[in-house]
């Protein structure tokens, strides 16, 4: 038996059970089987099934409860299944499923971690430490951390060969013919002599059999799907306006309501004067919500109207007013007291430090926004002690609990229906826009309510990336690099975000503020980084690439300073001091494919950024012009290490999304806050990259990692180092703070 | 007031400053336009008036008159689609695909006007369309085969 086929009997006890009119097939937890609301008529031990794939006389249905956020997830959980199953693309429908518990522990309980618990490798601790931040924040069905792709590979998979073999089974039992002898293809079983059945009309014979548990995978080489070019399922609709998001969604009786909320973020409602609003056309209802006014109108463009008619008097915010007071309490964290951990200490950085040429240097990295395009929103239904919500998120369980919290019901009573979401970045872990938009169903129960933020609502309740600061003490000797002492403080988005939660902050040292600085594969001589969690300030959430987007810029910024007073060449160096061969495969990737080494020609400059973040090794050469009216950026080269690319078109087009994201939000955006409110108010303060900007991006993903990881943020972090190294050698300037355009023009 | 809307003549009874957008989306229910920012900073409720690329969000009901309003639903459907549409899927240009019905609409504007775009030409008309996923370069491509697309027609 394959290895795979042995994690699927230890971990990944598979089931079937019949449903209406045919079969499901799904997964036993094991060693603690939850109870399923579902399946409630099964015996014990069989109650913890939960379908992956149903089959009924109708259809085929493939569960895929992973959200999807723009990054592809439903279209990869599907292929997974359909590459076992023997299914094609367009024989199969799609849908999120309800949240369960079944569909988490499998993914994030320690036999999830894509590492063996014996490997302490530094992409093995640099994983469970980011599954233990996931773990620790969800506990519960989640779409985060790059984890959709290691979670459902061999689940998903194993989930379909074993839906296949047991409706051969079926098959076997229906003809009398040995299932040795029987083949599937498209949707079907066919028999030696070629007689088919379609899976369909074998679905009631294999729910009342005991499924096949015992299945092999199939080898690479028989692939059908994966890692090929295959059309996504959501192209089609994505490219005619036929994709509905929550944002799009009607029901009969259905009204529309925006929302006020004090822009200090936190701050109470004092008082208002809704008198201007209220006798405006189509005003239906305006109702008080926390810190805020909601209006409910027939129109989202007249309730929007409404509520910018009222007047407020807010109060303060919790937290200091403006960007000195932030940056101050930053750069008081750099003290004893609010060491979080010391990550790492080799060699004698005292000493080393004590003699030769240092270089020191401090860094920023600032408050950044989410913003995907589609505004938060939400749909819920109060009726008969029931709640139901149609909503984009990345933790449907918590969406769940937070629903039942405010509307003082059972979590079992909230009934949540996942949504396609127009982009997400971070943006919906949060719980805003369902909260708010369950205090406004409950003052009117019985009418579906649809609440829709406008951007200036999104912009002054948008959680940003955690602001933060690096110094570094470094020496080299003999054109080499021989000490750096990197201290990084930041705040804690983890603890910011555990506390909306209304949970305690786990015990032990938050891996975020690490990320991407303290676990990088190179092995400088003396080497010593310490974390510092900086007092809680303005709430701050996870921002794609996390604690890697700032902490990553942080340390590969530095070293680059480094190998530059070391005389040496940023490529070079860092294959020397490499001490991980996947990561040495990657740099020496991106070298090839950038001509490294070549002369960049007249008033242009390369830089090289490399960071490994959520377990994979992504670096990044950026090519720059100084062009007299500003730097253009003209080509980016990017190879990473996923292990196996799954999707390809996906792939490539992510990687390009994360340089985009990277680079955009590095050269132009910031969030500052001035009265306690945030400056930015719509994308012509913070709009990330435009068209005119974007170079042209080559990709190349290699698979020598032996084991899959995800790569929706891994290509953020290295763009900013690599951007600025190339800016340095465009034009000598060192960035050390984002955003680089305070300090540089872009074309 | 009456609008025409993707060849159908509709009536509604809205505010002269209503802005188009929610027309389209609140009163037709016309849901393949979208609402992005809200002052003509994203392009995500591009439609065209006569042909022409403009932003529904900005534009006052009152003022649209007579002039065909064509959605993204009125360039093409999934069985019969337009040749940007065609080049978006073959590029598969898309991740959340929250702004491609306005990168489309922008696009298929710019290629009624200028049939041969140059990449000046292409950045300078589609830098109004902000993609928050970074499909700028799939943006590119696909517009450039649905330029030699709508030449070989």
């Amino acid at each position: 038996m394959s290895r795979i086929g042995t994690i699927a009997r230890r971990t990944f006890l598979v089931g079937s059970v019949a449903i209406a009119g045919g079969v499901a097939f799904g997964y036993y937890q094991y060693r603690k089987p939850h109870a399923n609301p579902l399946l409630d008529e099964l015996g014990e031990g069989e109650a913890a099934l939960t379908p992956w794939v149903q089959i009924n006389a109708d259809k085929i249905t493939l569960i895929t409860p992973h959200s999807d956020l723009g990054q592809g997830a439903a279209s990869m959980q599907a292929m997974l299944l359909a590459e076992e199953l023997d299914l094609e693309f367009g024989q199969f429908e799609i849908s999120p499923g309800v949240p369960s518990p079944a569909y988490y522990n499998t993914a994030l309980a320690d036999e999830g971690v894509p590492f063996n618990s014996h490997d302490h490798s530094f992409p093995a601790d640099a994983m469970r430490g980011i599954l233990g931040v996931v773990v620790k924040i969800m506990g519960v069905q989640g779409t985060g951390g790059s984890t959709s792709v290691p979670d459902s590979f061999d689940k998903l998979r194993t989930a379909g060969a074993v839906a296949r073999e047991t409706l051969k089974k079926a098959a076997s039992e229906k003809s009398g013919i040995n299932t040795t002898a029987l083949k599937t293809a498209s949707g079907k079983v066919i028999l030696p002599d070629g007689t088919e059945y379609s899976y369909q009309e074998l679905a009631p014979i294999a729910a009342g059999i005991e499924p096949v548990t015992r299945v092999k995978l199939r080898e690479p080489s028989e692939w059908r799907l994966i890692g090929k070019e295959v059309q996504r399922l959501d192209i089609l609709a994505k490219s005619t306006g036929t994709q509905t998001y929550g944002i799009d969604l009607e029901m009969d009786g259905m009204v529309h309501a925006a929302v006020k909320v004090n822009p200090r973020q936190g701050g109470a409602l004092n008082s208002y004067d809704a008198s201007a609003a209220e006798g405006m056309r189509g005003v239906l209802k305006i109702v008080e919500v926390t810190n805020g006014v909601a209006v409910v109108a027939d129109n989202t463009w007249r309730a929007f109207q409404a509520a910018e008619a009222i007047t407020f008097d807010w109060g303060p915010a919790p937290y200091p007013a403006d960007m000195d007071g932030h940056w101050a309490e930053v750069a008081n964290s750099f003290v004893e007291e609010r060491l979080d951990a010391e990550w790492r200490n080799d060699g004698d950085v005292a000493t080393a430090l004590a003699s030769g040429q240092s270089v020191e240097a401090e860094y920023r990295a600032p408050y950044v926004a989410h913003q995907p395009l589609e505004p938060l929103n939400a749909l819920v239904l109060m009726e008969g002690g029931r709640v139901d919500i149609w909503v984009g998120h990345q933790f449907p369980r918590f969406a769940q609990q937070k629903v039942a919290e405010v509307a003082g019901i059972d979590p079992e009573a909230v009934h949540f229906h996942q949504q396609f979401s127009g982009g997400s970045f971070g943006h919906r872990l949060e719980f805003e826009n369902i909260t708010l938009a369950t205090e406004i169903a409950m003052q009117m129960p019985g009418t579906p309510v649809k609440l829709t933020f406008t951007r200036e609502e999104d912009f002054a309740h948008d959680y940003p990336r955690q602001i933060g600061m690096a110094r570094g003490v470094g020496r080299v000797k003999d054109g080499k690099v021989d000490a750096i002492d990197l201290q990084v403080a930041t705040v804690s988005s983890t603890d910011s975000q555990i506390a909306r939660l209304g949970q305690s902050a786990p015990p032990g040292a938050d891996t975020q503020i690490a990320a991407g600085a303290w676990n990088q594969p190179f092995a400088v001589p003396n080497f010593r980084f310490r974390a510092y969690k900086v007092p809680p300030l303005s709430p701050t959430s996870s921002w794609r690439s996390v604690g890697a987007s700032s902490q990553g810029f942080f340390a590969s910024a530095f070293l680059d300073e480094l190998i530059h007073a070391a005389g040496a060449d940023p490529l070079e160096e860092r294959l020397r001091l490499c001490n991980h061969d996947i990561a040495r495969k990657v740099l020496e990737t991106v070298g090839d494919m950038s001509s490294w080494g070549t002369d960049p020609g007249e008033n242009r400059g390369r830089g090289l950024g490399f960071v490994d973040s959520f377990g994979v090794p992504v670096a990044e050469v950026v090519e720059v012009t100084n062009t007299g009216d500003g730097i253009r950026i003209d080509k980016v080269f990017v190879a990473a290490d996923v292990g196996r690319v799954v999707d390809p078109v996906n792939f490539d087009n992510h990687v390009k999304g994360g340089v985009v994201w990277g680079l955009g939000h590095a050269m132009n955006c910031e969030i500052t806050y001035a009265d306690g409110m945030a400056e930015q108010a719509n994308y012509f303060d913070h709009e990330g990259m435009r068209l005119h900007q974007c170079p042209e991006i080559v990709v190349k993903g290699l698979e020598n990692a032996s084991r899959i990881r995800g790569i929706g943020e891994p290509p953020v972090p290295p763009a900013a180092p690599a951007l600025a190294a190339a800016i340095f050698d465009a034009t000598g300037i060192r960035l050390r703070e984002m955003p680089f355009n305070k300090f540089v023009d872009f074309v | 007031m009456k609008l025409n809307v993707n060849g159908k003549v509709h009536d509604v009874d809205v505010e002269e400053d209503m802005p188009l957008l929610w027309v389209l989306r609140d009163e037709l229910k016309i849901k393949g336009v979208k609402f992005g920012c809200g002052v003509a900073a994203c392009g995500a409720c591009t439609v065209h008036l006569d042909g022409m690329a403009v932003r529904s969000c900005q534009t006052f009901a009152g003022d649209v008159g007579e002039a065909e309003i064509t959605t993204i639903e009125g360039m093409g459907t999934p069985d019969a689609m337009h040749a940007v549409q065609q080049a978006w899927v073959e590029h598969q240009v898309a991740q959340c695909g929250y702004c491609q019905s306005g990168q489309i609409m922008q696009a298929a504007s710019l290629l009624a006007e200028n049939p041969v775009p140059t990449d000046a030409d292409i950045d300078d008309a589609m830098s109004g369309n902000l993609c928050r996923c970074g499909t700028y370069p799939r943006i590119r491509a696909a517009v450039k085969t649905a330029a030699a697309r709508l030449k070989e027609a």
